[in-house]
């Protein structure tokens, strides 16, 4: 690119897809979450997402917000509604996630950050 | 962490393909500024440590003087002279974990593997390495195998773990 | 109560000016860092500002180094900028050997936003007139690595780094070179001699980087935390940043939480915020209702600060007078179960493994302050000997050749300066206060023996004796303080003071 005007395009384009009426799922995934945990998560994710065909939602990852002691972590945006911080997040919870809160619209209350503050 | 200055005592067991691989990498790094230590890198990558006889391939070739190879290879704590584990087990005594007891835990691998940091079991499937912090100060005290990070680790959960690698 | 994680306690007394993206973005994605303004600041700087105005933004900014030693950022690329005015190349590095045990600020912006270090190392080439740049990291952080290696060739694809950038006429590109585990090269020079392929060792200043630094070509080295700060202060201006913070520190700096605290993490505070708030509010306490005792910032260069310091402001100036200093951010707290002549010992054993050999003292003045500790924790010194290494730290101080050295001995005398009873109880009384050290303790066996004879058994010096059914005794002569009765007894009948 060589003007600001196509940077800012590609800004543009990308709030788009951010704040589209995508439901986003993102994994912590710096060395801390890897270490404790967060590929499995992450693969879980995904593989949960796709058997059940959900179209609109995106597993993506992030890297560290700096509350290693809750890791593995996972936020779950949602359009319109505030983000949704899963913690201690193993397989099986991250399927519960796309259970309850993805599919079944209602938060996991056990397990979010709430949890344990 | 202190390192090891004496050349390995194991034959070198260097086979022609791993050679072929070495004299790419130094011909895709000769004439670079700074090419020695990537070079090195790349070399240990092949042959897991860095043997004497590939230390003066990488010297003639790069018409470096052995002496210099041999330098810098003793002054980084990453390169080896020796052959390593089958599993690499790496110890953090960085501060966060030391003061979490990480001490205690690399005792018990010591006393366990019957070998010191630096060091090599007799029959080749641990190595031990007290390393510097991996950055994973939220699950202090810790410790890697290969890739596999054990994290809050106490002195009493060591056996176990060695013992399911030793059935792999 | 909130379900998101930036209402909780731990982040909303933070503020985020070098993290902003950490955790937020996927790293390793350039568009994600481009709609969150990403590459707006190197574009303004290309197409509406000359060098010397990013330089005056830079410096009115009041942006120290992050790295630890803090000197002002605008000041060193002023000199980069000025001294060979007319030199055929010069280079821009990053340091992002990140090697104080316990720290880990740097990887988190290596790995959470890779592309605000790619830019921001732009904007310091276009200031100081260089058209490459190298960032020197850890080999120890994969993650770190793969992530730079991606941002730089999507950059490279977008014509974010190459030639003709923005169509300005400046080009710049970056390759990574990685450390392979000597300390010692987080010192600006060591680390432009490693670059350079040969033995990490530094060289003597001057001349100084700025004038003869990487391959002898003038060059600039900054911290990963430093530049994960430019690109917002050229966005929001130097009165923005320097709005945060004390008189002589501005804007905010990133700590590693870490040791014996609830809330293990990183995090990011205005300059001048209280210990307090950092240790109590943020870092939520410590653990099992201990008493806190020092907090130790700076690594094996810094020092400790006690509770009675407790209320200062965090900043460069505040931190140095009371002994400790900055430091690159590593923060380890630490209770009474800690003992400090033991933490000393910890990190003179970490300087005298890292030390490069160059220059006497610190070579062989380390290694003889590592044996007067070890004679101090095994409770065979003098207080003479208290005396001599006291003096002994001021001679490492002065007379070493780079930073290493000059600051190796700032853990003792930290200690020594809050803490000089614990010394004093180790060579006086015999005893550790927080029963650490090994060759003070005494095993004893209480009223709670059995007489299972199991301790007995297990002792690998046959110190321990007594009757089956009876209380038994260790003989204090023969014991070696391994302590395996403690471990093996199952009635708590062993204590260790």
């Amino acid at each position: 690119m060589k003007s600001i005007e196509e940077l800012n395009a590609v800004k543009e384009k990308t709030l788009a897809r951010l704040n589209g009426n995508t439901v986003r799922i993102v994994v912590g995934m710096a060395t801390c979450g890897i270490a404790a945990g967060a590929k499995p998560v992450f693969d879980a994710l995904k593989e949960e997402t796709e058997k059940r065909g959900l179209e609109n939602v995106v597993v993506s990852q992030t890297g560290c917000i700096g509350m290693c002691k809750y890791e593995p972590l996972v936020d779950v945006y949602v359009p319109g509604h505030e983000k949704v911080t899963y913690v201690f997040v193993s397989p099986e919870k991250a399927r519960r996630i796309i259970d309850e809160h993805i599919v079944g619209g209602q938060i996991a209350e056990d397990i979010t950050v709430a949890s344990v503050e | 962490m202190s390192k090891e200055t004496t050349i390995s005592k194991v034959p070198f067991k260097g086979t022609a393909e791993e050679e072929k691989k070495l004299r790419e990498v130094i011909a895709s790094w000769k004439g670079k500024a700074g090419c020695l230590m990537p070079v090195m890198q790349e070399a240990q990558g092949i042959y897991g440590y860095l043997p004497i006889e590939v230390q003066k391939i990488i010297a003639d070739e790069l018409d470096i003087p052995l002496e210099e190879v041999y330098g810098v290879s003793t002054f980084y704590s990453q390169f080896s002279l020796n052959p390593k584990g089958e599993y690499k087990i790496g110890v953090c005594l960085g501060t966060a974990c030391y003061v979490k007891g990480a001490k205690e835990v690399y005792d018990k691998l010591c006393s366990e593997l019957n070998i010191q940091s630096g060091g090599v079991t007799a029959d080749g499937i641990f190595s031990l390495e007290a390393t510097r912090c991996i950055g994973c100060c939220g699950l202090a005290p810790v410790m890697m195998i290969n890739d596999d990070v054990y994290g809050q680790l106490t002195a009493d959960k060591i056996p176990a773990i060695l013992d399911s690698y030793r059935r792999k | 109560m909130t379900h998101a994680i930036d209402k909780t306690n731990f982040c909303n007394k933070q503020t985020r000016v070098a993290l902003r993206n950490c955790g937020i973005i996927d790293p390793e994605n350039i568009d994600e860092y481009i709609a969150r303004d990403g590459y707006q600041a190197l574009a303004k700087v290309l197409k509406t500002m000359t060098p010397e105005q990013v330089i005056k933004v830079i410096l009115d900014s009041g942006l120290r180094g992050r790295g630890g030693a803090g000197f002002p950022t605008g000041r060193k690329w002023q000199l980069a900028r000025q001294i060979v005015p007319d030199a055929d190349q010069k280079y821009v590095c990053c340091n992002a050997d990140e090697g104080d045990p316990g720290a880990f600020m740097d990887r988190s912006v290596l790995e959470g936003d890779p592309h605000a270090l790619l830019e921001a190392m732009a904007i310091a080439g276009f200031a100081i007139g260089a058209t490459q740049g190298y960032i020197y990291v850890r080999a120890e952080y994969p993650v770190a690595v793969k992530r730079l290696d991606i941002a730089i060739r999507q950059a490279r694809e977008y014509g974010l780094l190459g030639e003709n950038i923005f169509d300005s006429g400046f080009s710049f590109d970056i390759d990574i070179r990685l450390g392979a585990g000597a300390f010692v090269c987080g010192e600006e020079t060591a680390l432009m001699t490693s670059i350079e392929g040969h033995r990490g060792e530094p060289r003597p200043r001057p001349p100084f980087p700025a004038e003869k630094g990487l391959f002898g070509k003038p060059s600039v080295l900054n911290n990963v935390e430093t530049y994960a700060n430019i690109a917002q202060i050229i966005l929001n201006g130097p009165e923005w940043f320097a709005s945060m913070g004390t008189e002589r520190s501005k804007g905010t700096k990133v700590f590693a939480l870490g040791g014996k605290i609830n809330n293990t993490g990183l995090v990011e505070i205005p300059m001048g915020t209280t210990l307090r708030t950092v240790i109590e509010d943020i870092g939520g306490g410590i653990p099992n209702g201990k008493r806190f005792k020092a907090a130790q910032t700076g690594g094996p260069s810094g020092g400790c600060i006690p509770a009675e310091h407790f209320d200062i402001p965090i900043d460069y100036d505040n931190l140095i007078s009371i002994g400790s200093m900055m430091g690159s951010g590593g923060l380890i707290v630490m209770d009474e179960d800690n003992c400090m002549v033991d933490i000393a010992k910890f990190f003179l054993e970490f300087t005298v493994d890292e030390s490069c050999g160059k220059c006497t003292p610190c070579r062989i003045g380390n290694r003889r302050l590592l044996e007067m500790l070890t004679k101090i924790t095994e409770g065979k010194a003098t207080l003479e000997d208290l005396d001599k290494m006291e003096k002994l730290c001021y001679y490492i101080k002065e007379n070493s050749l780079c930073g290493l050295g000059q600051t190796a001995p700032n853990p003792v005398l930290s200690t020594l300066r809050y803490f000089r009873d614990e010394y004093i109880s180790h060579i006086v009384d015999k005893t550790c206060p927080a029963s650490v050290c090994k060759k003070l303790l005494k095993f004893t066996i209480t009223d709670n023996c059995k007489g299972c004879t199991l301790c007995a058994r297990k002792c690998p010096v046959n110190a321990i004796s007594g009757a089956v059914k009876q209380k038994h005794v260790i003989d204090q002569d023969k014991c070696i303080k391994c302590g395996v009765c403690m471990d093996s007894c199952k009635f708590s009948a062993i204590e260790k003071k």
